[in-house]
């Protein structure tokens, strides 16, 4: 059986159990009977959106008002009532939802049409699959000979500031700000008058694989823009760690880290214009991490 | 990493003067993990000045040098030099504002008050500093409730509605304790705005009467109502219409208030009645008692205000003054500070097209807005866009590259958005005029059409600059 009728078949159980039976799932439209959800044409509604997680849901509430108000300072699911000692059902399955799509957002790759579009080329640490990525932390902080070898024929040698792209822990993170972050950072760099060596992009990595890019290349700075690990609040968001002179095996305290970059946290923009002011800042001071005052 | 900047606040009011000195804290709240945050963490009054009568030359014009013989002596009293003091604002206050020599006044108190101290007014700011001054807003954000703040003045009552600490309404109206003045049980004093409603009610007075408690309640009994409708607790009727001050927005009430605070000096006999009718030779003390006995006084649920009549100094103290975004650009810290630049509110016609990369629309409202306030610079304002994508912020960049040759060249290029943008906008736009221009560019400040701003001295290692907005200024 392929996946496609398994999810079908599967779809059709679920809504046979939750509402007023559809038959058929290409029935126009189905209401559910507490008037939760709608499916249209045979499509359920997309529960992660922002207008449905606002929802109150909490049965008879004595300030719905100020529980909305609430909703809008927090992603917490804060609101949504219970049906006896558990979630409700629309709850249950937005977390459903927002877990699978923080799956996705790991198993996925950055799409070569995406590299293509940034003008990066990819190389891969010493994972040679994503389960590999996941399981084995250690191969994703290194790289082979040959892919030090390829990088040191394509890249810029000694440069003052080296920045490059890696997936992470969210490929989707990656394809959602560095169209953004990226340029804002470079032109920021130019406009400081500080050189940057070749971007490019690293599949499979972990963070601790700059030590080692650090090294190969002799940069000055190393910046690595990374997808950060998916939560259920969302899964896009990066981080850029930066460090002063990365050596492999260096304490950790000696990154300097800016988190939380995606449209709900620090504007993709201004984070580049951010980070190349930190850049600026880290080599006048020629230190990084908890050493360096900003 | 914290810092702190002084703050005074002046107000000079139809009836009374005073100031007061606040110590503003700014503080970085982010995790060192973050994009800094720095915001304004703590209000701490310093000093609370006396309530002085505010000295009139004839009963119409400010004595400004009695005036400035109260504030040395506040100075003082407060044990503060003017240079000492970083922002604050002078606020001259209901019929006061409206007095023809208020202008000169506004420009002696920026002398005397300090470098960085700022003179505005005009009635519909002059309710927003009040209702925060009082607590009003606070204590809607808190509770998430809709609350309206009652500024009961001699002159005018500034009323201003919070909702979950937004401000959603402003009002003023002519409704006030010293609209008919007594001496010695006669009355002295009738203010022509109470006229229509003397005649409302059949009631024969004038000046030179004897002050009768009962005849003058019953005036006094329909400002009470009058308030009542403007909050929205009573049914409009064409007095309260007519009562409002000339030159403020009509208050629209959107959601029913559900909590009411009052400030001003009636508001002190509101929460402490007193007998004495006449002690203050107005009719104050009698507008509150009427307030007290009216029906939707009753029935609404009223708050204890954080401030009576200092809500307004410490509004204008404590504030008027906050802090741009924590990711800005400017150039050179020399050109700070700056005082009175017309905020330049393009039409949304004119954004877009900017925001696409076209200049002209842009450039030709700015132009117009230049010559206009026959001011040398401006500040160029994009309200409207939310956070944009990079090939936008260097569509952007080239936009104020052409817009800021319609400056002098020895005039700094002043960009504020409102969205947190500026740092990639002010390094875009930096790039592309080079050195020779000096560039401020800053965010997350809110700007209306006709504002004013004042920007400060960076703070916090330059990572943020205080910022006054101001509905109005003389001169």
């Amino acid at each position: 059986m392929t996946d496609e009728r398994l999810v079908q078949l599967i779809t059709e159980a679920v809504l046979k159990q939750l509402g007023k039976v559809p038959a058929q799932c290409s029935q126009d439209e189905i209401v559910f009977s507490d008037n939760s959800m709608k499916a249209v044409d045979g499509i359920l509604p997309d529960l992660t959106t922002p207008a449905n997680k606002a929802q109150v849901t909490v049965k008879n509430p004595d300030d719905k008002d100020a529980i909305a108000q609430m909703k809008t300072k927090t992603s917490a699911r804060i609101g949504i009532g219970k049906a006896g000692a558990r979630l409700k059902t629309n709850t249950y399955l937005t977390l459903r939802a927002d877990h699978a799509g923080a799956r996705d957002a790991v198993f996925r790759d950055v799409s070569h049409d995406f590299l293509k579009e940034m003008k990066l080329f990819s190389v891969d640490t010493m994972c040679s699959s994503r389960n590999e990525h996941l399981t084995r932390p250690d191969l994703g902080r290194q790289l082979s000979d040959d892919v030090k070898r390829e990088l040191k024929s394509k890249c810029q040698l000694s440069p003052r500031v080296q920045i490059y792209v890696s997936d992470g822990l969210s490929s989707q993170a990656i394809e959602a700000n560095i169209k953004d972050t990226l340029p804002a950072l470079l032109d920021g760099l130019q406009g400081f008058g500080i050189g940057t060596g070749t971007p490019f992009f690293v599949r499979y990595g972990r963070v601790a694989a700059m030590d080692a890019i650090s090294e190969t290349l002799d940069a000055e700075v190393t910046c690595v823009l990374i997808g950060e690990r998916p939560g259920l609040a969302t899964a896009n968001s990066m981080s850029a760690y930066i460090a002063y002179r990365a050596t492999v095996g260096m304490p950790e305290s000696r990154r300097t880290v800016v988190s939380n970059i995606h449209s709900g946290g620090i504007p993709p923009v201004e984070a580049g214009a951010h980070i190349a002011q930190v850049i600026k800042t880290m080599l006048e001071a020629k230190k990084s991490g908890v050493d360096l005052q900003l | 990493m914290a810092a702190s900047m002084l703050s005074v606040g002046i107000d000079i009011g139809t009836s009374t003067t005073s100031m007061v000195v606040s110590r503003l804290y700014v503080e970085n709240t982010a995790s060192c993990f973050a994009v800094p945050h720095v915001v304004i963490t703590k209000k701490e009054i310093i000093y609370r000045g006396y309530i002085y009568q505010t000295p009139l030359l004839g009963g119409e014009k400010i004595d400004i040098d009695r005036v400035s013989k109260i504030l040395k002596q506040e100075y003082q009293n407060a044990g503060i030099t003017p240079d000492m003091i970083q922002t604050g604002a002078v606020i001259i206050t209901g019929e006061s504002s409206r007095k023809e020599n208020a202008a000169l006044v506004t420009e002696k108190m920026s002398n005397l008050a300090g470098d960085f101290v700022v003179a505005t007014a005009g009635p519909d700011l002059e309710s927003i500093i009040a209702g925060k001054g009082a607590g009003a807003q606070d204590y809607s954000k808190e509770n998430n409730r809709c609350v309206a703040n009652l500024d009961i003045g001699g002159g005018t009552t500034n009323i201003a509605v919070f909702d979950h600490g937004e401000l959603t309404g402003k009002g003023c109206y002519d409704i006030g304790g010293r609209l008919i003045k007594v001496e010695d049980q006669k009355i002295t004093y009738i203010s022509e705005r109470l006229l229509p409603i003397i005649r409302s009610l059949g009631i024969q007075i004038k000046v030179g009467d004897t002050a009768d408690v009962t005849t003058i309640k019953k005036i006094t009994d329909r400002m009470a109502a009058i308030l009542g409708e403007s909050i929205g607790v009573l049914p409009v009727t064409d007095l309260c219409e007519s009562s409002k001050t000339l030159t403020s927005t009509p208050l629209v009430i959107t959601k029913p208030v559900e909590q009411i605070t009052f400030s001003g000096g009636v508001a002190d006999y509101i929460y402490s009645p007193s007998d004495q009718w006449f002690k203050h030779g107005d009719i104050g003390p009698l507008l509150a008692q009427s307030i007290i006995d009216s029906q939707w006084f009753k029935s609404s649920h009223v708050l204890p205000a954080k401030e009576t009549i200092r809500a307004t100094v410490v509004g204008a103290g404590s504030y008027t003054t906050s802090v741009s975004g924590s990711t800005i650009t400017f150039s050179d810290q020399n050109i700070l500070p700056l005082k009175n630049i017309p905020v330049f509110i393009p039409s949304a016609l004119a954004e877009q097209e900017a925001v696409e990369g076209q200049y002209e629309t842009y450039k030709n409202e700015a132009q117009w807005f230049l010559s206009e306030s026959g001011m040398e610079n401006i500040l160029f304002t994009l309200p409207r866009t939310v956070q944009p994508g990079y090939k936008e912020v260097c569509q952007l960049a080239d936009v104020f590259f052409e817009v800021s040759k319609m400056i002098k060249n020895d005039q700094p290029l002043l960009i504020l958005t409102e969205s947190d943008f500026a740092k990639a906008l002010g390094q875009a736009v930096r790039r592309r005029i080079g050195e020779s221009r000096s560039l401020v560019c800053i965010d997350s400040v809110h700007v209306e059409s006709g504002d004013y701003l004042d920007l400060g001295l960076p703070m916090m290692n330059g990572m943020v600059i205080p910022v006054v907005v101001k509905t109005l200024i003389f001169g």
